[in-house]
């Protein structure tokens, strides 16, 4: 099983770094939203660090769920799915394994890019330190519950807008809490409340995630 | 009479609110009892449609 | 083996395949509408008026507090309606009974209608108490995120062509849904807390007086017989169609009734 778990990721990292899109797309994206909020408002500095960690938070949030089609799309469409559901091992710890492929590929990368748009949103250092951690304990909470969402619109031609329906509403707790620390933080408040929020929602979803995914890839490839 | 429906000043307020919750509520159910009388007129036509579609074959196997 | 097996072993679960046959469903729930619709017309007319004339004047709101007497109940709905299609959703994925699904899908326009009420009776209320149409206090919040869940389910519920797959991808929606709400409103009251200072953010005072809850309960209990009659009406519908092709709904269909 763990074999087979490893080998999954490596599969998988392997395609993702030949279609290197995949990888860099998200994060264009993500770069893009954010650089428009400043021309759309005002280039102030009070205003921008203001509504800074909310900005980068929704950009984040948009381009874990714009990036979802990747995560089971070409492995639908080439049959490779079907041949996971039919495999021996558990299919939940394989979508695990998808999954996490897809965080280190578009989360990943957004927190490494993170600590830029901080400075230009005018965030102060702890304010991009709190970004960084809540993007590491948040980023795969959305490829985790995008996964459930992916799953079942997988099979259906036009799913990208109704994928937006179902996912978005799911985000929120974690849009809540990650933009309230890094609001909180740069105020010189205590964060510690937030992250355990998040830290105790990452390990909810990791536990259930998969297996919720697994049930819908069930139904969609029925 | 006319006090008791004005509601203090606020008689605007309470009065769309409970004509709002009438028509959404009158709508809601109401929709599915129509719903039923097209389904049954529709079926039914069906119905006759196959029954005529089996009389005609019968005709044709007789001739 | 497996659940639906299994489960046909059982007396007890013999029993309730036999019930949810779509043909025993069908004449029972025939009878059951009428009483639920009149009754539920009767205590919504009595509730309705206690609330409007009977029940004193709130000394705060003054007589705008009567929206609450729907806004409420509807509040209460919203959630409970959720709640019943995520647990028949579970029913039918586990026990494959095809009228849990039914129940799971007649139930979705229904629950999105009395969110919507919610939402629009909570602003109505808000613009003489805030002085705002829409404020963003922390159930109104809460009730707009949950309209969203039942416009998604009802989003994925046509898109997908099968009913059968369309109704199993929904169970699953639903759960996953219902696991997270309770989440969602956690957050949602935690940033209100944050944001807000002192608003009148209470609709339902813990300390509520009793002439004002009678009406309430009334009202709570009419918009329950009502969800009732009109879900067996939808699912009615439903079976009729999805059973089109069997011999009681021709039968059924001639007699013209």
């Amino acid at each position: 099983m763990y074999n087979a778990f490893f080998s999954l990721i490596k599969r998988d990292l392997r395609m993702a770094f030949r279609h290197k899109s995949e990888i860099l797309n998200p994060l264009f994206f993500f770069v893009i939203v954010v650089t428009l909020f400043p021309l759309g408002i005002s280039p102030d500095k009070h205003i921008l660090a203001e509504i800074g960690p909310g900005i980068i938070w929704v950009a984040a949030l948009l381009a874990a769920m714009l990036s979802l089609d990747s995560l089971f799309r070409s492995d639908y469409e080439d049959g490779t799915l079907e041949l996971m559901l039919l495999s021996e091992h558990p299919l939940s710890v394989l979508v695990l394994a998808k999954i996490i492929v897809h965080w280190l590929v578009t989360g990943f990368p957004i927190i490494v890019f993170s600590p830029l748009l901080g400075t230009v949103m005018f965030l102060n250092g702890e304010a991009i330190e709190t970004l960084m951690i809540t993007l590491l304990l948040g980023t795969p909470i959305l490829s985790l519950i995008g996964a459930i969402g992916m799953a079942l619109v997988v099979a259906l031609k036009r799913g990208g807008m109704l994928l937006s329906l179902l996912v978005l509403p799911l985000y929120i707790p974690v849009l809540i809490f990650s933009s309230n620390a890094v609001g909180s933080s740069m105020a010189g408040l205590s964060i510690s409340g937030q992250l355990y929020f998040l830290a105790a929602f990452l390990i909810f979803c990791i536990t259930l995630a998969p297996i919720a995914t697994s049930a819908a890839l069930r139904v969609s490839l029925e | 009479m006319l006090e008791l429906l004005q509601m203090g000043k606020y008689g605007a307020y309470v009065w769309s609110s409970y004509g709002l919750a009438v028509a959404l509520m009158a709508y809601v159910a109401f929709k599915p009892l129509f719903d039923k009388k097209t389904i049954f007129k529709e079926l039914s036509m069906k119905y006759r449609r196959e029954v005529n579609l089996a009389n005609k074959a019968k005709e044709q196997e007789q001739l | 083996m497996n659940a639906v097996t299994k489960a046909k072993t059982n007396p007890v679960m013999k029993f309730i395949y036999h019930f949810a046959s779509p043909k025993h469903f069908y004449r029972i729930s025939g009878k059951l509408v009428p009483w639920f619709g009149w009754l539920a017309v009767i205590l919504l007319i009595i509730g309705s008026i206690d609330g409007l004339f009977v029940a004193p004047v709130d000394y705060q709101q003054g007589d705008s507090y009567r929206i609450i007497f729907i806004h409420v109940p509807a509040a209460w709905m919203s959630m409970f309606i959720y709640m019943v299609m995520a647990v028949s959703g579970a029913i039918g994925l586990i026990w494959k009974i095809k009228l849990a699904d039914v129940v799971a899908s007649s139930s979705a326009p229904i629950g999105a209608a009395f969110t919507f009420l919610a939402l629009v009776t909570g602003a109505i209320w808000g613009k003489p108490m805030w002085g705002a149409w829409w404020v963003w206090d922390a159930r109104l919040t809460a009730e707009l995120i949950l309209l969203f869940l039942y416009l998604g389910f009802m989003a994925l519920e046509a898109a997908i062509e099968d009913p059968r797959a369309a109704a199993r991808a929904c169970a699953i929606l639903a759960i996953v849904g219902v696991v997270n709400i309770p989440i969602i409103h956690y957050s949602v009251e935690w940033w209100n807390t944050l944001h807000q200072g002192a608003t009148v953010t209470k609709f339902d005072k813990p300390s509520i007086h009793i002439s004002m809850l009678i009406p309430l309960l009334i009202m709570a209990v009419g918009f329950k017989l009502y969800y009732a009659a009109v879900v067996l009406v939808r699912a009615r519908n439903k079976v009729l169609y999805a059973e089109q092709n069997n011999r009681w709904v021709k039968d059924l269909v001639k007699s013209g009734c």
